[in-house]
This record gives structure tokens, C-alpha cells and sequence, in this order.
């Protein structure tokens, strides 16, 4: 096992030894804690002590049930319609509300799908937690690449020597610099329903013809507005990535490249992006990590409405664990995300794994 | 630690020569920021450390959104201060929490006090404050002129039927963006504070007040899903602005005339009255069925358990609960004196003042919010039905939900105390 990291090799570690301490002592032993705490019933502010309750958390988090719904018939066994010519099936809450099914007890409806007459109601006994799952997976899967894909066009775009590059490098990067809670203040005067900058844009390019959208008072849009904001303010860093990665590329190559005719697009795919393998595998680790921990711009601008549209991980751990005073809640769901990016950065290690 | 901040303490005392006979008093407060008022505490502290030669009070002040935070972390840490100002709600949380302790003053030094503000506990008097605040529908009178509406008063307030005919008026003239501005873009404590009362004029409530132990039947029964169905209805026929509503608007959108009436709490008043002047109107809550009814309670005094000389805190905040402070917290932000003398020392709440209206609404509809340990999350949990009804959410699922978080939280912490 002798290798040069651990024989001869003190000064190396002593230089080591304050950012190991600072990294153990502030991340790897609060995750310890993290875990510990997410076993126990933690409060915030209380007299009470503290019990140990096993999985009790992660159960109240993940427990899911689906209730199959017959549709309403009336006495002589017809199917009962609404005014819409829908059918009309008995409420969930008689049933998650009844003695008659401790089972789902407590439990809320997430969503339902319909099989010929019957419905299907799948409930969730943290339907709030499970929408904050599927709106951060949402917001990796989307911020992820398209982060990427334009931090890579604009490092193409400013990797030439031209006049007052720097300059347009300064502007790409500014959004990187600036505070984010103030960036997104910003754009919730962008995003403003009523006379905001974006709407006020589309209506002049539509000669007035636009209807103003409330960006983030609509369910539809909220997630997707919070999306395009945090790509065009992050974007910056990962163009220097990028930028960093173009510049170890050999200029020799490209010169063969012309010598031998390629088009732009042959020299982008055979010499720039194979260069770059390595950076785009760390960017996209990077980009993944940072897209989970989601908080400022949702705490800013939504604080998780309207109806839950914007609800992430980590907002739900810092509401959960401060608002409400319950740290045991705040602890598990770090926990979950903890696995979830854990599995995740692996997956992507071995899709992206070199092949020999 | 704690024992050689003492000792220095004392060293330093003791080099400071002939004051070293009056024993040092530490005392948070939540108004940083705010030059009035930090000017207006200041007086009384050294107006204290004056008439006395036992105690001498230092103050060191936070800004209001860090406060709440700031006492936990010092609690868990334990480096309280000897006196903490809470607010009115909260304060059942910290008692329950062991960082109050009851406040050893003569409660007939408060027999006058307006009930919103004593903090009571257990049956303790924990916290008590120099001031309360209310509500109001703030409009004009030349509003309700010109449409024939009838001007609401104490003893007959407007009924859910009159509420809902003037709303409707006001919107079919076309002259406003809305006739009723909730203030939805106020988030956090207002929510509670405005809303739940209410809730409660319909005759729900947050939680069961009888045994503080469950919300349900209360939160999810048939007057809350009443309750529920109004509310949704305010914003779905485009009476109130909803979640999205623009701060901006919140604070200057009845000034500029965009909103007809303002639910809004008397410290917006002043600035009200510079715009309009006399025609400025505050109407008392509507009655929704079990009475009109505002909330209660805002910033109180009271003692923290690591204090190791109560008997000197309760000297200060004895010595605070004078009428002319009272009465200079008034002048100088707009606050409701918590006694009728020191009102009738005040500018605007003296009789016949522009606000005395506000003191009559305090005594009379004023309601506590739960006075529980839990309310603090209890609070966050109707935050967020409120918002999502307002949205559009299905009021009877959203209000169980409500309902099965707040029993939840409250079986977690094994009835709070209660």
C-alpha cells in the first residue's frame, strides 16, 4: 500500500492538515450528526429530551399508499355524472380521515391516474416533501446540461483573440459575483406580473399583443422562470471552467486541422471536445451538485409557491428545521439528498468512466 | 466562560470607580435599524440607570428579522441576556422552553393594561408590553359616499352579506385594480395575525383552544371550510390581489388609489393620514357570524431564566411601564398605548385623535393568538393554507392537511406543556 502519498511525505501533509481539519470538523462531522439526529426526535426549542425513534422520520417522509376509488352510483347502480359529464368519485379524505383505515391515516392524495372507471389515487403521507423530490430531479435534469451546453458556447465564443475580449469575460461573469439573494430580488422585479421588465419586453416585441404573465405567481411557469434565472446566473462560473479547458488544448492540433481542411464543426468534434472530456466531467458533476442544493433563489422569490410548485430538498430541510422548529425532519431530509446525489455523482462516474 | 465574563465584568466596574456600587444588566432588543425607536429605549435606560443606584442596564439591539434567531442560537449556547423583548405569540415558546422566566412585578401596576398586552403562561405573567397594535379596514369616507355604501361602526360592524354587496360595488365601478387589498405580499407572522381572527369570526380557529392538544374539528370543520370557501373566493372573483401581490403595492397601492380598502395594521396609518387627512376612515372587522374579531399582542418585556437578577429586570420593565413612555412609543412609531391614561397623552390616540378608533378596536375585539409553545409552528403551517387556498388549492384537503401537521407536531413534542 506504500505510495508516495504516505512515505516521505510530511510536509505534504502537514500543508493538508488545516483544510482536512476545517472540511472534517464543518462537513464530514456535521453529516455524522446529521445522520444521528435524523434517528432521534431533535427539536429545535424544546425542554424535552431527546428519544431515539428509530426510522420513525424517514418513514413519515417516504410512506406512500394508493386507494382505489369505484366511481359514485346511484340507487339503481347507474354512474354517477357531474355537470362536466365527468364521473364523480368519493373524496379521499373519507377514507384517509376514517377509523375504518388506520392505514392511511394522515395521508394526503400526490396524484391519481384512471384505469376504465375506477381511479386510482396515489397517497403520500408527506405530499409536500414528495413534490420538493420531484421539482429538484426536475430542476437537475434541466439546469444540468442546458447550463453546460451555454457555458460551453460562450467559452467558444470568447476564446479568441479579439479587441475588448475581456471586456464581454468581465460581463459573462458578472451575475457569478454578484450576491445571489440580490440577483434574485432582481428578478423578481423582472418577473413582476403587472408591470415587470419581462413582460413590458415581450409586450413592445409583440406590438402590445402579449398578455402579461405572472411569471412567478403561476404554477405553471414558477419552476420554469426559477430555472432560467439560475442558469443565466451561474452560467458565468462555468464558462471560466470551460475557458480553462479550451486553453490546455494544444494550438498545434488545430493547426493540423486547417492544414488538413477540417470544416468548424470537424474541428469542434474532433480536437476541441475530445480535449475536453475531462473538464465537461467535472462540470457536469459540478453543475449536478450545485443544481440540488437549490435554496436562496426559492427562499427569495417563492419561498415554494404558489401550491407547491417550486418546493425543493434543500428549502423544505432549512423550513422544516428552523421555521417549524423541527431538526429531526430537516436532518432526514438532508440525509435523502445526501443519497440521492451520492448515487447520482456515481452513476454519472461510470457513464462517464474511461472506456480502455 | 460565563464566570470569567463576570469576573472581568467586575474588574472593569470596579476600575470604573464611584458607579461600581450598581450592578451591570444586560438587555436585548428587536428595534436595530429604526433610529426612533432606538432613541426612545435609550432614553428610558438611562432615565433608569439614573433614578437608581443598584442596577445599571445595557442595551444591545438587533434587526427585527434576526431577532428570533439570534435568542435561540444564545439560548442554545447559553449567553442570554438578563431582559428580552418577545414577541406577544412567541412568548409561550420560550416560557415553555425554559428561556423565559415569570416576570416578578406587581400586577397591579397592569390592572389598566389593554389584555393584548400581558403575556400570561401557565398561569404566570411572563412578558408585558408598552404597547399593543390592531387592524383595520382602512378606506375613505368619500369612498363609501360615493357608492352608498354604509359606514360600518363598533356596535354594528358590516355582516358577511354587507361585506360582500360593497366589494362587489366597488369592483363593478371599474375605478380600482381591486377593492380589497389583504396585504398577501406581507408574508411570515401577518398571516396569523390578520387572517386567523377571521378564521375565527367564522368561528373556527388555528387549533382547539380548550385542550391545546388537536386542531381538529377547529381548522377542518364545517365553519373553516366556510371560512375557507370565502377566502378562495376573494381572490378567485378578483376582490383581493393574491400571493403575488407586489410589496410595492402593498405598501403604497391604497395611496395611489389602486385599492379601495386596505386590511392594514394602525402603524401604516400615519403615512395614510398624510395622504388623505380627514377623509381617511378605519372600519372595525367585519362580522362573518361569531363577532368581528382582530389579533392581539405585539412586542413585550419580559425576563430571561439565566438572569441571575430578575428582581433588577423587573425593576427596569416596572420602571418602563410608565404612561409617559407609553406615550412616547406612540408619538414616536405610531403604536397603541397600553393604557387609557398614557392614550390620553398621545397626538393620535388622545380623544378625538385620528387613531383613537384603533385603541376602542383593541379593547374590545381584540383576540390572542393560540397561546401555545406550538403556535410558532402552528403559525407557519396556516401561513402556508392560507397562500395555497388562495392559489386555487381544494379547502377542505388543504385544511386537514393543515390539520394532520399541526396534531402531528404537536403529539412530537408531547403536548407542548399543556
Amino acid at each position: 500500500m506504500a505510495s508516495r502519498l504516505t512515505t516521505s511525505n510530511r510536509a505534504g501533509w502537514t500543508f493538508a492538515l488545516p483544510g482536512f481539519s476545517l472540511i472534517a470538523l464543518f462537513i464530514i462531522l456535521p453529516f455524522f450528526f446529521a445522520f444521528g439526529l435524523s434517528l432521534t426526535n431533535q427539536r429545535l426549542v424544546s425542554p424535552n429530551p431527546t428519544q431515539y425513534v428509530g426510522l420513525d422520520n424517514y418513514r413519515e417522509l417516504l410512506d406512500l399508499g394508493v386507494i382505489t376509488l369505484e366511481p359514485e352510483r346511484d340507487e339503481a347502480g347507474a354512474l354517477l355524472r357531474d355537470d362536466d359529464g365527468n364521473l364523480e368519485y368519493p373524496r379521499v379524505r373519507e377514507i384517509t380521515r376514517s377509523d375504518d383505515y388506520p392505514q392511511y391515516s394522515g395521508m394526503r392524495e400526490w396524484f391519481r391516474w384512471h384505469s376504465g372507471d375506477i381511479a386510482k389515487v396515489v397517497v403520500a403521507s408527506d405530499v409536500v416533501f414528495m413534490k420538493s423530490v420531484v421539482n429538484t430531479l426536475a430542476f437537475v435534469v434541466v439546469v444540468a446540461p442546458v447550463q453546460a451546453a451555454f457555458a460551453l458556447l460562450l467559452a467558444l465564443l470568447i476564446n479568441q483573440r479579439l479587441r475588448g475580449i475581456n471586456l464581454f469575460r468581465t460581463i459573462y461573469f458578472m451575475p457569478v459575483v454578484v450576491s445571489i439573494v440580490v440577483v434574485s430580488l432582481l428578478w423578481r422585479f423582472i418577473y413582476s406580473g403587472n408591470d415587470g421588465l419581462l413582460n413590458n419586453l415581450l409586450g413592445a416585441m409583440t406590438f402590445g399583443a402579449w398578455q402579461p404573465i405572472d411569471w412567478l405567481g403561476n404554477t405553471d411557469t414558477a419552476l420554469g422562470s426559477i430555472m432560467a434565472m439560475s442558469i443565466w446566473q451561474a452560467v458565468g462560473f462555468h464558462m471560466v471552467i470551460w475557458l480553462a479547458g479550451l486553453q490546455t488544448i494544444s494550438p498545434t492540433l488545430y493547426e493540423v486541422a486547417k492544414i488538413e481542411g477540417a470544416s468548424k464543426w470537424q474541428t469542434f468534434r474532433y480536437v476541441t471536445w475530445p480535449g475536453l472530456r475531462n473538464t465537461a466531467v467535472l462540470i457536469l458533476i459540478v453543475i449536478t451538485m450545485q443544481a440540488f442544493a437549490v435554496f436562496a433563489q426559492i427562499d427569495v422569490m417563492t419561498g415554494g409557491g404558489p401550491l407547491d410548485s417550486t418546493q425543493t430538498l434543500v428549502f423544505q430541510a432549512v423550513e422544516r428545521g428552523y421555521g417549524k422548529q423541527d431538526i429531526s425532519g430537516g436532518a432526514t431530509i438532508s440525509v435523502i439528498l445526501f443519497l440521492l446525489v451520492l448515487s447520482i455523482s456515481l452513476v454519472q462516474r461510470y457513464l462517464t468512466r474511461e472506456r480502455r | 466562560m460565563n464566570r470569567l465574563a463576570v469576573l472581568a465584568g467586575t474588574i472593569l466596574v470596579g476600575l470604573a470607580g464611584p458607579a461600581a456600587a450598581q450592578t451591570e444588566l444586560t438587555m436585548w432588543y428587536h428595534g436595530a435599524g429604526n433610529e426612533v425607536e432606538s432613541k426612545l429605549i435609550n432614553q428610558i435606560i438611562d432615565d433608569f440607570n439614573a433614578s437608581q443606584d443598584d442596577w445599571s442596564v445595557s442595551i444591545e439591539s438587533f434587526p427585527q428579522g434576526a431577532y428570533n434567531d439570534s435568542v435561540v442560537a444564545a439560548a442554545l449556547a447559553g449567553n442570554l441576556p438578563d431582559i428580552l423583548d418577545v414577541d406577544g405569540p412567541v412568548m409561550p415558546n420560550w416560557a415553555w422552553a425554559g428561556y423565559l422566566q415569570p416576570l416578578p412585578i406587581d400586577e397591579s401596576l397592569i390592572a389598566e393594561y389593554l389584555p393584548g398586552t400581558k403575556g400570561y403562561w401557565d398561569g404566570k405573567l411572563y412578558s408585558v408590553g408598552l404597547w399593543d397594535a390592531a387592524v383595520a379596514m382602512v378606506t375613505l369616507k368619500s369612498t363609501l359616499e360615493k357608492y352608498d355604501i354604509r359606514t360600518p361602526t363598533l356596535d354594528e360592524p358590516w355582516t358577511a352579506e354587507e361585506l360582500g354587496a360593497a366589494l362587489a360595488t366597488l369592483k363593478d365601478s371599474g375605478d380600482f385594480d381591486y377593492p380589497l387589498d389583504l396585504g398577501m405580499a406581507w408574508t411570515g407572522e401577518w398571516y396569523p395575525y390578520a387572517f386567523s381572527p377571521l378564521l375565527q369570526s367564522f368561528g373556527g380557529d388555528i387549533v382547539d383552544r380548550d385542550t391545546y392538544a388537536s386542531a381538529e374539528g377547529k381548522l377542518n370543520g364545517d365553519e373553516a371550510i366556510a371560512f375557507g370557501e370565502w377566502w378562495q373566493s376573494l381572490f378567485e372573483d378578483g376582490m383581493a390581489p393574491g400571493t403575488s401581490q407586489d410589496p410595492a403595492d402593498r405598501d403604497n397601492g391604497f395611496n395611489e388609489g389602486k385599492y379601495a380598502i386596505s386590511w392594514n395594521g394602525n402603524w401604516a396609518a400615519a403615512g395614510m393620514l398624510e395622504v388623505y387627512g380627514d377623509d381617511l376612515l378605519f372600519l372595525p372587522a367585519p362580522d362573518l357570524g361569531n363577532g368581528p374579531k382582530i389579533g392581539a399582542a405585539s412586542w413585550q418585556f419580559g425576563v430571561s431564566a439565566a438572569s441571575e437578577h430578575p428582581e433588577g429586570a423587573a425593576a427596569f420593565i416596572e420602571f418602563a411601564l410608565q404612561d409617559k413612555y407609553l406615550a412616547a412609543f406612540s408619538d414616536g412609531i405610531g403604536l397603541i398605548p397600553a393604557t387609557p391614561g398614557a392614550a390620553a397623552m398621545t397626538e393620535n390616540y388622545k380623544e378625538g385623535g385620528p387613531l383613537a378608533v384603533f385603541f376602542e378596536l383593541s379593547k374590545q375585539q381584540a383576540v390572542l393568538r393560540p397561546v401555545s409553545p406550538g403556535y410558532v409552528v402552528q403559525a407557519k403551517v396556516f401561513e402556508k393554507a392560507m397562500a395555497d387556498i388562495a392559489n386555487g388549492a381544494d379547502v377542505a384537503d388543504t385544511l386537514d392537511a393543515a390539520v394532520d401537521e399541526i396534531d402531528s407536531d404537536i403529539e412530537k413534542n408531547q403536548g407542548y406543556g399543556h
